[in-house]
């Protein structure tokens, strides 16, 4: 089994605009654990960082500073090519992930053959309808000559996670698996998703903006608010009993028609009771574990 | 979609007869593929027909045809006889030179030498652009920035005027078959490569690239078989316009005596068809058809390229199914306002659904 362990993990992208240059901080100081059968969602709106924090993780892009460790069980760390062996993601548009010109199999079938997980045809073809079975994909050997066209949202959400399964990796970044599918659909794949974690004792990163499916689903919540996290806790006590003011507005922000109906049947009514965007401070999180506010350069400084 | 079958499967059995110039080549070895296979990937790539795409196959394929087999039908393109300048007659179908060759015996080797040309430079031209348009836009950073400076210097040279020059620097002696097609596909890789740049910089941001990339394919295989079969559409109509291009190119370059020294192409016969004063003297059959043949390949391709086209950008065929939607309810109209018999009102719906 393997866990990540993410210690002050920092992103800078260099803005040019003529000859000024800026610094963005796309991700600022954030730490976090993924351990076997838990998952952490990373909650916030656009532009908060969330998926660049997957793409730290799947080392498309490289930290600016902080350390992304990954080990096994008996804390031999994970490097090098075998990284990918580990960690693997699902993408956000099933829609795009899949290449259009090859069919299913190839695209399980190509994890399986890098990470040497077969070794011929016959057991590579074998493996490819064992894990469309595992993601409910039938009939299976039907589905793997398709091509990505001739399947739905749904089936094709599917299809990628048994990609990123196929290597057998231990450490899942889903970044907003269901935000492209069908409302009816969603919670099926995210179901799936809580199996294959229970089955194989995978470690789930799941990034999302929608409160609702993050309770549902995961056991820790981040709540990040422009690159730095302003929340912290067990998902029930970050939802229920929000204490910065970012997430009592995204929790506020949420339909909710118990809510509509007591402050006057418009969702206007409940919007304008939402503390004002400018006063948000980033610079304190509420980290339910220890029960207070913490400040991100105290933080620093404790440890120093 | 489900209309094209049995046309596809006909475009493809002329490609097999003809198989040097023609853009849907690769995709005659799909029915090497299990039967029942879904071929849906390789059909999107494959232009719907349509009467310009087969008038544009029948001219390039018996042009072709013309070029590979006629040489051998035809006598010795060089031999002399006493009978100059002799018009169309049975024995000569296609006239006389001044010096009493046979027009249709050079008009074969010649349609040869420019589609040996036109191959050559097309596959030189369209390998160069790829390396550095879809590699470089691949790579990113620097090696993009000085690719892409390279194809836009190549850009601005004047092409004709480098050929010429290059071409005339070069001894007689040595300019072969070869040296002119070096020359003319250095000279014109430029625009491909900026297109497939631009196309494969779209094609590498999508999920799918990375997604191949993070579950651990080499870089090769990622531009090889992620991307490369995405911009098939666009490489089959670079190569056709190379090809295009170069047979104009070269003819041009004959035809100012500058061309390949040892060979026989369609310039070269206009060439001395021009030294031999045939339009002054009104020999018409000496010089129209190299020109004809020179303008009907061109056509040829260019009305492949159209339908090429239509895949890359798939608004065109929208239109044009538009079009043929809105001819064929007007026609239905008319025919119940003038009140024929239902069934075939019935039979044109059918149609309709079935396209």
């Amino acid at each position: 089994m393997t866990s990540v362990h993410v210690t002050d993990l920092t992103k800078d992208y260099t803005l040019r605009s003529g000859l000024r240059r800026t610094r963005l901080r796309a991700v600022d100081r954030v730490s976090f654990d993924l351990v076997p059968r838990r998952t952490v969602a990373l909650v916030g709106e656009s532009g908060s960082g969330k998926s660049t924090i997957a793409k730290l993780l799947t080392r498309m892009e490289k930290p600016t500073s902080g350390r992304i460790d990954v080990q096994l069980d008996d804390r031999t760390p994970v490097m090098g090519s075998v990284y990918q062996r580990h960690v693997q993601m699902v993408f956000q548009d099933p829609f795009a992930s899949l290449n259009p010109f090859h069919t299913i199999e190839h695209h399980v079938a190509r994890p399986l053959r890098i990470h040497h997980r077969t070794h011929d045809a016959a057991s590579t073809h074998a493996r490819v309808v064992e894990m469309l079975q595992r993601v409910n994909l039938e009939p299976a050997e039907q589905i793997a000559l398709r091509r990505p066209h001739e399947l739905s949202g749904g089936q094709r959400q599917r299809v990628a996670i048994a990609r990123a399964l196929a290597p057998g990796a231990q450490v899942l970044i889903a970044d907003e698996p269901v935000s492209m599918l069908d409302v009816s659909i969603r919670l099926g794949v995210l179901n799936l998703l809580g199996r294959l974690q229970r089955e194989d004792n995978l470690a789930v990163l799941y990034i999302t903006h929608d409160l609702a499916t993050a309770r549902h689903f995961s056991d820790e919540i981040l709540v990040l608010y422009r690159g730095r996290v302003v929340e912290r806790g067990p998902a029930d006590a970050v939802i229920l009993d929000p204490h910065h003011d970012y997430t009592k507005l995204l929790a506020l922000a949420a339909p909710d028609p118990e809510r509509v109906g007591s402050v006057g049947g418009t969702r206007r009514g409940a919007a304008r009771e939402l503390p004002a965007r400018d006063g948000i401070d980033n610079s304190v999180c509420y980290d339910h574990d220890l029960g207070d506010w913490v400040h991100v350069d105290d933080r620093e400084r404790a440890r120093a | 979609m489900t209309n094209i079958g049995p046309d596809v499967q006909v475009a493809a059995g002329t490609v097999a007869t003809t198989p040097p110039t023609d853009p849907p080549e690769p995709a005659a070895d799909v029915p090497g593929a299990p039967a029942g296979r879904p071929r849906a990937a390789w059909r999107m790539l494959l232009p719907s027909m349509t009467p310009w795409l087969a008038t544009g196959l029948v001219l390039v394929a018996v042009i072709v045809v013309f070029g590979v087999v006629g040489p051998y039908l035809v006598g010795d393109p060089d031999a002399i006889s006493d009978t100059g300048l002799s018009g169309p007659s049975a024995e000569h179908w296609l006239g006389t030179t001044q010096t009493g060759q046979d027009v249709l015996a050079q008009l074969a080797h010649a349609t040869r030498g420019s589609l040996q040309i036109g191959l050559m430079v097309g596959v030189l031209a369209t390998v160069l652009s790829a390396f550095f348009g879809i590699y470089g836009a691949y790579l990113g950073g620097f090696a993009d920035e000085a690719f892409s400076l390279l194809s836009n210097v190549f850009l601005v040279i004047p092409g004709l005027p480098l050929v010429i020059v290059i071409s005339g620097f070069v001894p007689r002696e040595s300019r072969g078959l070869w040296t002119i097609a070096v020359v003319l596909a250095l000279t014109s890789w430029a625009a491909s490569a900026r297109v497939l740049r631009a196309q494969t910089l779209s094609v590498r941001s999508r999920d799918y690239v990375a997604a191949s990339r993070l579950s651990g394919e080499k870089p090769w295989r990622v531009i090889g078989v992620e991307i490369l079969p995405n911009l098939l559409p666009v490489l089959a109509s670079q190569f056709v316009y190379a090809v295009i291009a170069a047979i104009l190119g070269e003819a041009g370059l004959s035809f100012l005596g500058l061309g390949a020294s040892n060979s026989s192409t369609l310039g070269t016969m206009l060439f001395y068809a021009q030294n031999g004063f045939a339009l002054p003297l009104g020999a018409w059959w000496w010089f129209v058809p190299p020109g004809l043949v020179i303008a009907l390949f061109g056509m040829g391709l260019s009305l492949i390229n159209f339908s090429i086209d239509e895949i890359i950008n798939p608004r065109l065929k929208n239109a044009r199914t538009a079009r043929r939607r809105a001819k064929a309810a007007r026609r239905r109209e008319r025919r119940s306002a003038t009140g024929t018999d239902g069934t075939a009102g019935t039979a044109s719906t059918a149609q309709e659904v079935a396209r």
